[in-house]
């Protein structure tokens, strides 16, 4: 068991709790009855992914992705002939961070979007319940078979 | 239902735990996400575009902070494109929610003047208000303006400007917040947004350069070379980016908390 632990769990914990995350949003995307829980559950959902995205551009020992008197580094680089001034190694990967800036802010804004549809839902249905939602539709439906 | 989310979930949650174990360790500077693709022997098998970005921005761009370079340069098409998203998310609320029809039926009772003398309730919301959201509004354009040096952007200035609006919101009511950020103000600051950001894109084109292409601009703008021209423009974008995002910000909050009448806020 500690074994397990210590090759497979201690190495990939960023993952598992991806995972985790992810399982918790995808199962009240599909398993809860009321709307606005739904939508918690995608916000979850994508809190998962970005938790990923981040964590795969870790590097041990390395600092935040801004390079002090990125100038002068330029400078170095461009005296010795060689563009290894900078050492990777040293700095965050930036692509992931980058990827979830945006990520966020559209996530966001998407979820306004799914709240103002839910909100016009209530408006005209009395209720963010989706099985009560789609029972107001079956009763509508048989009541003018035409439309 | 429940039996078949509950089998969905756990059926996706072990594929996806059976596909960690060949993931790279936490924190592997050496991963492919963060060196490159190696082949089974060890060899490198193609230049990571992270390396690139880290080793030679400084030399390319002469802006610190990576994330910004990335952000505004390498990946300007990406980002002028999340901005158009959000963009479109405060037009499609503005459709859903937007009554532009003056009903009297769906109207409340009128507004509480809170501002009025006798409402002592909200004297210390009030004043802590008048204090915070100038300081705020002026950190965000810090953010925004600093964006090339320290942690910050558009995305984030424009966040946190738009959430000094929604505070003036909240803590008076959406009236007084609406007669200083009026809906034509914020609509018309949300194109301007993304004209800036475009036009940027299309004055490189009109040096002959490829879209968003911003090293000539060094052209036009003056007392700059190629490479100073290119952190300018970043700056340029970020500030298109965060008026986008601040009226988009504030829209979505209007709208959703008056429910598309602008009138009352919550």
């Amino acid at each position: 068991m500690k074994e397990f632990f210590e090759t497979s769990i201690e190495p990939h914990f960023n993952y598992w709790v991806y995972v985790i995350l992810m399982m918790i949003g995808l199962w009240a995307v599909i398993a809860k009855n009321n709307l606005i829980k739904k939508l918690i559950g995608m916000s979850i959902f994508q809190t998962a992914i970005i938790l990923f995205y981040v964590s795969v551009g870790v590097k041990k020992g390395s600092g935040i992705p801004i390079i002090p008197k990125a100038k002068e580094a330029a400078a170095g680089a461009g005296e010795h002939g060689a563009a290894g001034a900078v050492n990777p190694d040293l700095f965050a990967n930036p692509l992931p961070h980058v990827l979830m800036l945006t990520a966020i802010v559209v996530g966001v804004s998407t979820l306004g979007v799914a709240l103002a549809v839910a909100q016009q839902l209530f408006k005209d249905f009395g209720t963010l319940e989706e099985d009560e939602i789609l029972e107001q539709i079956k009763t509508a439906d048989k009541a003018s078979p035409d439309g | 239902m429940k039996w078949f989310a509950l089998i969905a979930v756990v059926i996706t949650g072990s594929l996806l735990i059976y596909g960690v174990s060949d993931f790279p360790d936490w924190g592997d500077a050496q991963s492919p996400a963060n060196a490159g693709a190696k082949s089974s022997t060890g060899e490198p098998i193609g230049e990571s575009v992270s390396q690139f970005y880290i080793t030679e921005t400084g030399r390319l761009t002469h802006v610190p902070n990576l994330v910004t370079a990335v952000l505004a340069d390498y990946r300007g098409y990406d980002t002028m494109f999340e901005t158009v998203v959000i963009f479109a998310a405060g037009m499609a609320i503005f459709a859903i929610l937007r009554v532009l029809r003056e009903d009297k039926h769906t109207l409340g009772p009128p507004a509480k003047d809170t501002t009025a003398d006798g409402d002592h309730g909200r004297i210390i919301v009030g004043t802590t208000c008048k204090i915070l959201i100038p300081v705020i509004q002026l950190f965000s354009l810090y953010v925004v303006a600093h964006g090339h040096y320290s942690p910050g952007g558009g995305f984030q200035g424009g966040v946190m400007l738009g959430a000094s609006f929604i505070l003036l919101a909240v803590a008076k009511d959406l009236g007084s917040a609406l007669t200083w950020f009026t809906e034509k103000r914020f609509m018309t600051l949300a194109c301007v947004g993304i004209l800036i950001y475009a036009g940027f894109g299309l004055m490189a084109q009109f040096l002959q350069r490829h879209f968003l292409d911003y090293g000539v601009l060094h052209v036009i703008l003056p007392k700059t070379d190629e490479v100073m021209a290119r952190s300018h423009s970043m700056l340029g974008v970020e500030i298109g980016v965060a008026f986008t995002v601040t009226a988009i910000m504030f829209a979505i909050y209007a709208n959703l908390s008056s429910r598309g009448e602008l009138k009352r806020g919550l």
